[in-house]
């Protein structure tokens, strides 16, 4: 069943940059997809243009069989709640606890009188805590989140973004500021939610190599265009040339 | 070409200094000002002071109207302070530009705040006191304006900088507007806020002593009366009590820095 359907998909920047032209695909539910491209080739732009953080110029984006482009404030939270999102740099309030942080997941069902005073159900704490144990956290809960690692931070990210129940959690280069071992822990984390929960990713990778590893299905952009759009078996170095719009030779992976 | 550039940069710095001692040399001949005569007439007022400038046993007996002068100036400035750190909150949160997306209500606010900014506040006083008189309530507003435009400045770029990549993600959950201000925003900036509140607070118990001579009350008016009639003793006991009120000031104010921050 199809989740996610983005079609004909453009966005054009105040000032005339061009981060998207007409982008198409469709994700299933389930689904593990990795975009991959060079920097500044739209992958964040893409990403926030599905819970709407970015108005596309053109196109249409479906999600969970509903038109999201001309969805207003309250359809807009309720798209938002059913949407995760996990950053580079984790964007967490570093002065909070982690529980706090964690449940700021859960903003988006509430009143907004509610969400100013932080007023959480027992059931939703129980749940905050529930969620922190599977991600190995329990005894971080109360710590201030800038006494924590980068990998635990992630983590962290990862907590805010399960407790919101969603069908779908974008992960913005979720690893690119963390060294391999947590990277590992991290991936490791997200694939279970996928296989488990059955909660779709999409990720922004930097990484050709996890994303191979990984991933059900790639995305290769560049230049605000998909040049690939396949199973990673089927991704050849010729692709990742094209992708990277470089030679044979010049990539790392080489 | 790269000796070029070295030449360019002493000759800009050839112009520099040229510049600097040109419009130096220029006042000193406008205002008649002679260097010779200011330096030695610094242990002449030393020795001045020393003779007739100090507090002594008649002036003790001020000591109850002088304190009790300091206290109504101190106040007032705490006052003024808070009530225009609140407004300024207000202001800042629709100056921001994580905070606001209204980029004409952000510019405006801007625009007010550096207007009230820029305006001394012995200015605003002078202005004020054609529509207040020779009153308390004069101080208040100067001080009152000028804190209200310097910490609106502040706390924008404090919530720009401390808040931004937090308010993204609370976004990106569905939170509103007031829940990402009050669950992200202010728990990131606290620290911070509370600093700059406490900045200006110090700020302002200074400038109050010098607004106070121009509105007539409070402890600026007090030095002024004692001076002008000649009782140096008094007034040096009124100058010692506020240098030591600011220092307390300043000593509690670095106490609440280091355990908040």
């Amino acid at each position: 069943m199809t989740i996610l359907e983005v079609s004909g998909l453009s966005k054009e920047y105040k000032g005339g940059t061009k981060a998207l032209t007409n982008v198409s695909f469709s994700v299933k539910e389930g689904e593990f997809v990795s975009i991959i491209g060079p920097s500044g080739a739209g992958k964040s732009t893409l990403l926030r243009c599905i819970n709407r953080m970015v108005d596309a110029s053109e196109g249409d984006i479906n999600f969970n069989g509903e038109s999201v482009k001309e969805f207003k404030k309250k359809d807009l939270r309720n798209l938002r709640t059913k949407i995760g999102m996990i950053f580079q740099h984790y964007n967490l309030v570093n002065r909070l606890s982690v529980v706090e942080n964690v449940l700021h997941g859960r903003l988006g069902y509430k009143t907004t009188f509610e969400g100013i005073l932080g007023i959480y159900k027992e059931s939703e704490k129980k749940k905050a805590f529930d969620i922190l144990n599977k991600l190995g956290l329990q005894e971080q809960a109360y710590k201030r989140c800038d006494q924590l690692s980068g990998g635990q931070k992630q983590r962290v990210g990862i907590a805010r973004a399960l407790i919101q129940d969603p069908k779908m959690i974008l992960c913005d280069e979720p690893i690119a500021s963390l060294d391999p071992n947590a990277s590992k822990i991290i991936m490791d984390h997200l694939k279970n939610i996928n296989t488990e929960m059955g909660i779709t990713c999409i990720f922004n990778l930097h990484q050709v190599d996890v994303a191979l590893r990984y991933s059900d299905r790639i995305i290769g952009i560049n230049c605000g265009r998909v040049i690939f759009d396949g199973k990673p078996e089927d991704l050849t170095k010729n692709d990742v040339h094209n992708i990277y719009g470089s030679q044979v030779g010049e990539l790392i992976t080489d | 070409m790269k000796l070029d550039i070295f030449k360019k940069r002493k000759k800009q710095l050839a112009i520099f200094w040229t510049g600097i001692i040109a419009v130096t040399l220029g006042s000193m001949i406008i205002t008649g000002y002679d260097p010779v005569l200011g330096i030695t007439s610094v242990p002449k007022a030393i020795i001045w002071a020393c003779s007739n400038f100090y507090p002594n046993e008649k002036s003790l007996s001020r000591l109850p109207i002088i304190l009790s002068k300091l206290r109504e100036t101190v106040l007032l400035s705490i006052a003024a302070t808070t009530t225009a750190s609140i407004l300024a909150l207000l202001f800042s949160l629709l100056g921001s530009k994580t905070t606001s997306d209204n980029r004409i209500i952000s510019t405006i606010t801007r625009l007010i705040a550096s207007v009230f900014r820029n305006v001394p506040d012995t200015v605003w006083a002078m202005v004020l006191l054609f529509s207040f008189g020779q009153n308390a309530m004069t101080g208040y507003f100067a001080l009152f304006f000028t804190t209200f435009g310097v910490l609106t400045r502040a706390f924008i770029e404090t919530i720009d900088e401390a808040s931004g990549d937090s308010v993204e993600a609370l976004k990106s959950t569905g939170a509103s507007y007031f829940q990402i201000v009050s669950q992200a925003v202010i728990p990131s900036s606290t620290p911070q806020l509370i600093s700059w509140v406490l900045f200006m607070l110090e700020t302002n118990i200074r400038s109050s002593t010098l607004i106070g001579l121009l509105t007539g009350t409070g402890i600026g008016y007090t030095f002024s009366m004692y001076y002008k009639s000649m009782n140096y003793n008094a007034a040096s006991l009124v100058v010692i009590a506020i240098v030591l009120s600011v220092f307390v000031i300043e000593f509690t104010s670095n106490y609440i820095r280091r355990v908040i921050l």
